[in-house]
């Protein structure tokens, strides 16, 4: 007969700690999982280190850092990196212009205008441009956007500036769009209201209590985005050729220190030399731009959370 | 509903706003069926009812703060100055510049005190002193004493009761005719809420308010009329002493002394 006058907690018996050998092995190699890239990001960066060390031993670092001619294969050797950060900054900067204004106005139609119905479709849509090959934005570059432009601009060069910028700034857009967008709407809707009810019109809780309140997460997707440019590769490769330049025109072909960067790992550099340390050099200026940008965006996004407690 | 009116015709208190049978549907759902009542100026108008009777939506309307609700519709007239506030040519932006809002839980701008009061005014292009605007709105909701060395520190690092004060004196700026109030103690401790009571009882004398509260002792305190909803259907509406203490609906009665709801 089953006792059902049984105190509570009568006849439980709390078992010892034990060994579970299964968690502790799936903790073991989720733990080995998340090791492998710290592993890999520092292994990377002594190795950025060690080699750019190795090339400051034969070039100084006044001429690599303010010199103004990037000849590293041919002799005479010059090994000013200025022309390589250029074509980088030209790059992104000019990317940065079509993309931050196009992409911020995405984001506030998106959040602020857009129905349900067209945000449903509108924003994957716009996600899928960054899904896109940058190989094939490259091409795109060189085949349809310059002889676009040849059309507007007859002096343009086969291989330039001005269409890699382009290109890089349509591939940066999802990310600014996106992140803005979120940002958008992480803002309460009490605040909204508390506007409207001002007798605010739309375009006004839009632009003077949403976009204020959501601007650190709206800058930190500028920064993203500009990180994202300066690492761009494969497209300005393609599009803004190889030749480094301190010119201020966007119409002519440059070199970004990706480009340079992909330029001397293709060819057949023997390993050791001083050209072969280049890579490291210029591989080491890039990850201390993008890293530092990376960084400040951090700072913002983490005083951003803490707008509305 | 005929019985309020009889007991209506003895006072000889003027209407801001006047309700003719006014329903709100959500996707063709009534949430808020053929009210008809008067707001009257300078007086202190309370919604009372269960939860989900319809009291937010209703109080929602007045100034169509309903209009962002996506399928929502409004049958009926809210007349407003001699108009439909929900006429062809209004521009409900408009209706809020008039009739202005406070809500549940305080919503301060993530600006400073000072730019939280001057936010309304400027957008809406007012050219006299704003320091002056700012030291009144402040003092008319009993908040200038205690920001007056700090108007240019974030309204966030406020207290509670002091937010919604901030709030109330944001909406005061408008110099609105009719303030309206959504449970406005209901995220407040006891002090808070008795300042604010004290407050609304100073407002009275310049503003006419309309407020939803599921407290029915604060609704007793301060109101002068109550409206009291269940279902979407106004119960019964008239002089809070008359509602409190000799309602004419049953229905009224039961909720007021406790028994449901």
């Amino acid at each position: 007969m089953t006792d059902t006058s049984m105190h509570a907690g009568e006849g439980t018996v709390i078992r010892k700690t034990q060994r579970r050998w299964g968690e502790s092995f799936i903790q073991g190699w989720l733990k080995a999982c998340a090791g492998i890239s710290i592993f890999t990001t520092a292994a990377i960066v002594i190795l950025l280190v060690v080699e750019s060390l190795g090339f400051f031993q034969n070039v100084s670092p006044i001429e690599f850092f303010f010199g103004t001619r990037w000849v590293p294969l041919l002799e005479p050797s010059s090994y000013g990196v200025l022309p390589l950060l250029w074509g980088t900054m030209l790059v992104t900067v000019g990317a940065a212009v079509i993309a931050i204004p196009t992409g911020l106005a995405s984001a506030v139609y998106l959040s602020e205008y857009a129905s349900d119905r067209v945000r449903r479709w509108a924003k994957p849509l716009l996600e899928l441009l960054a899904g896109i090959p940058t190989v094939v934005y490259g091409y795109f570059a060189l085949t349809f956007v310059t002889p676009m432009l040849k059309v507007i601009l007859p002096d343009i060069q086969v291989f330039n500036a001005l269409s890699a910028a382009i290109v890089v700034g349509i591939m940066i857009l999802p990310t600014i769009a996106t992140l803005s967008d979120n940002a958008l709407r992480a803002v309460p809707v009490s605040l909204r209201q508390a506007a409207y009810a001002l007798g605010a019109t739309s375009y006004e809780v839009t632009t003077r209590v949403v976009v204020p309140a959501g601007l650190s997460g709206i800058m930190a997707s500028f920064l993203l985005a500009i990180s994202r440019a300066i690492g761009e590769t494969m497209a300005v490769t393609i599009a803004a050729g190889q030749t480094p330049n301190l010119s201020l025109s966007m119409l002519e072909s440059i070199q970004t220190m990706t480009a340079y960067i992909v330029q001397v790992s293709l060819g057949d550099t023997p390993s050791g030399g001083i050209a072969y340390q280049t890579l490291f050099a210029v591989g080491m200026v890039l990850f201390a731009i993008t890293l530092i940008i990376n960084i400040i965006s951090q700072w913002i996004l983490s005083r951003f959370r803490e707008v509305y407690d | 509903m005929s019985a309020p009116e009889t007991e209506l015709q003895r006072n000889h208190d003027e209407a801001v706003l006047e309700l003719q049978e006014v329903s709100v549907l959500y996707s063709g759902k009534p949430a808020v069926k053929k009210v008809s009542c008067q707001i009257y100026k300078n007086k202190i108008t309370a919604i009372i009812g269960p939860s989900g009777c319809g009291k937010s939506t209703l109080l929602r309307s007045l100034n169509r703060m309903n209009d962002f609700v996506d399928g929502v519709s409004i049958e009926g007239r809210l007349m407003f100055a001699g108009q439909d506030l929900y006429g062809k040519d209004v521009d409900p932006v408009e209706v809020r510049r008039h009739i202005g809002m406070v809500f549940q839980k305080p919503n301060p701008f993530p600006k400073s005190i000072y730019n939280n009061i001057a936010w309304g005014p400027s957008i809406n292009g007012y050219t006299g002193s704003m320091d002056e605007l700012v030291e009144r709105s402040l003092s008319q909701a009993a908040l200038w004493d205690e920001v007056k060395d700090r108007l240019h520190d974030s309204a966030l690092n406020l207290s509670g009761g002091q937010q919604q004060r901030l709030c109330i004196a944001r909406a005061l700026a408008m110099e609105p005719q009719v303030l309206l109030m959504d449970e406005p103690c209901s995220a407040l401790d006891p002090i808070s809420t008795a300042h604010i009571e004290d407050l609304m009882f100073e407002l009275k004398s310049r503003y006419t308010i309309v407020i939803v509260t599921h407290n029915m002792q604060q609704a007793a305190r301060i109101s002068d009329y109550t409206a009291f909803m269940e279902m979407g259907h106004l119960i019964e509406f008239g002089e809070t002493d008359q509602i409190f203490t000799r309602p004419n609906v049953k229905r009224t009665e039961e909720y007021v002394t406790g028994r449901f709801g």
